[in-house]
């Protein structure tokens, strides 16, 4: 963590930045979370709220717990046998464990750390989730614009029916993300999308991520303090499975009230 | 050079003419059992073996035309019972069993493996043959299904474990329901493995002599439908080759090599399709 020092100095790259968290409708929100590997409990009572049409930021060393924080928001967590949640996760108001599980998924998208196309050409990569939804209107048109709004569609227009694996890796993971787009989430929840990609290809997802603002709920786990300053509106500081701090990306990076957090983006430890 | 040195390049020397000599003795025998059967079957592969009866004991001539309808016959049911349930249960295995259960039906398709084919023979005839008072295709195909039902399950078992947990995680995430999930995306990505082990699977069964010995027993005419004795090259290789004729002999030399190229032939069609890659990038 070398750099973290000028990156806590530099004001944050996004306009929208720093305006107070609680003015924003909570699209969703953890309320006392606790999670559990078996015995091991990786959680500890986690409440936060994220704020509709913003990019929220999870920071936080290896293993603290970001990732299955995470993931209990589209409960794919559920997948990893001998796991319990304890509170509650609330999308619209409403407790996501008692929404259809298959419903919930496709109003909260996800895309993960390592790109994951199927072994399916692009178009059906872009397809598949609406065809699994039951789409009725021109799939031609929907992938189209959703491969649009990743930004790939100038890139594979002409090999829309070649395998996914012919692609980049940076050109996967857009992938991934305009399949993610494809049966219009609610929430787009990103887990450290950009930790095997190279700068070039993370400054083309970054940008990608603004323009998404305006059509959903961007939440964002990333390993990347620099990225955290770059693209969040908030920022939550994750230690040892307890959230330490939540506040506007501009007070975690300027001003921390807590000195874990300070010490983590400083470079001190993590 | 020290003697001791010396003493370690010698032995190095031994030990790996040693293990090379023992490679090629292995591969050798299947070259030795290939030739040989070319050599005193060779001459005896004719259109008659293919398309006519066999001859009564002391007439030369005839084939096995019914034999490999027999064979086929019985290779037929036993795929039809055999592979369904087996990918079920693989699939089962990999993507819904739980820790107790998968661990039971696991080391049950293993042991079930490792039981001598003759014994699932007696269990046919007993289940089978004797409440239908006679032998048939039906019960021959049954025999060789439970031989195939484990091979098929842990096979295809182990090609969908091999699948990497993103890509159900990819499909779940979009909204597909764990069945949908596991059928377009997890079985797609494994069809070749699984097909392999398919393939390997019937090749494996069409080889099995003993549990048709006393299940479809065997004919040396043609037998209609599945309800009669039925012949099979296997149990006519035998016969063949235990019986005190020499025309008898040349036959089961014929059949020898026509079944062993079938099952040659499956195995590298079962290569070629595994060797175009599994399609899923690590």
């Amino acid at each position: 963590m070398k750099t973290s020092m000028s990156t806590a100095n530099q004001p944050s790259a996004n306009p929208t930045a720093g305006k107070p968290v609680a003015r924003q409708q909570g699209k969703l929100k953890a309320v006392n979370l606790n999670f559990y590997y078996g015995a091991y409990k990786a959680l500890h009572d986690i409440s936060l709220e994220v704020p509709a049409n913003r990019i929220t930021a999870l920071i936080g060393p290896s293993g603290c717990g970001k990732s299955t924080f995470l993931r209990t928001l589209n409960r794919i967590s559920e997948t990893i046998r001998n796991t319990r949640v304890e509170g509650q996760v609330l999308l619209d108001d409403e407790d996501v464990s008692n929404v259809d599980v298959t419903t919930l998924r496709r109003r909260v998208g996800m895309v993960f750390q390592k790109s994951n196309p199927f072994p399916k050409s692009i178009f059906d990569n872009v397809a598949y989730g609406l065809r699994v939804n039951g789409f009725s209107g021109s799939l031609q048109e929907a992938v189209e614009s959703s491969l649009n709004r990743a930004a790939l569609w100038g890139e594979v227009k002409d090999k829309l029916h070649k395998s996914a694996y012919a692609l980049s890796g940076g050109q996967q993971q857009r992938l991934c993300i305009a399949r993610a787009l494809a049966v219009d989430p609610e929430v787009l929840l990103l887990d450290e999308p950009c930790s095997a990609l190279d700068p070039i290809a993370t400054a083309k997802i970054e940008d990608l991520l603004f323009t998404l603002k305006d059509q959903c709920t961007i939440v964002i786990v990333t390993h990347n303090m620099q990225q955290a300053a770059r693209v969040a509106d908030q920022t939550g500081f994750f230690l040892l499975g307890k959230l330490i701090e939540y506040n506007t990306t501009e007070v975690i990076f300027k001003t921390p009230a807590k000195q874990e957090t300070e010490d983590y983006i400083t470079g001190r430890f993590g | 050079m020290t003697l001791r040195n010396r003493w370690r390049k010698v032995l190095s020397f031994v030990m790996l003419s040693l293990t090379g000599v023992c490679a090629v003795l292995a591969v050798a025998i299947l070259f030795l059992i290939l030739g040989y059967l070319i050599y005193n079957g060779g001459r005896s592969v004719d259109w008659d073996f293919f398309t006519k009866l066999p001859k009564p004991p002391g007439e030369t001539g005839g084939g096995m035309a019914n034999a490999i309808v027999g064979s086929f016959q019985i290779i037929l049911l036993a795929t039809v019972i055999g592979l369904p349930v087996g990918f079920m249960a693989g699939v089962y295995l990999s993507e819904f069993g739980g820790k107790t259960f998968a661990f039971l039906v696991r080391y049950m398709a293993d042991l079930l493996n490792g039981v001598p084919s003759i014994v699932i023979g007696i269990f046919a005839w007993t289940v089978v043959v004797v409440p239908m008072r006679h032998f048939s295709a039906t019960a021959g195909g049954l025999a060789l299904a439970l031989i195939l039902i484990p091979i098929t399950a842990r096979s295809t078992e182990q090609f969908m474990s091999s699948v990497p947990q993103t890509l159900r995680e990819g499909a779940l995430a979009l909204g597909a329901s764990k069945w949908r999930a596991i059928a377009t995306v997890v079985v797609p990505a494994a069809y070749r493995g699984i097909a392999t082990g398919m393939i390997l699977g019937v090749a494996r069964i069409a080889g099995e002599t003993a549990p048709l010995l006393f299940t479809s027993l065997g004919n040396q005419y043609w037998s209609l439908g599945f309800n009669q004795p039925t012949a099979s090259l296997p149990v006519m290789i035998f016969t063949h080759a235990v019986a005190p004729y020499e025309d008898w002999h040349r036959q089961a030399w014929a059949a020898g090599l026509v079944l062993l190229l079938l099952v040659l032939l499956a195995n590298v069609a079962a290569r070629l399709i595994l060797s175009r890659g599994i399609s899923v990038q690590k």
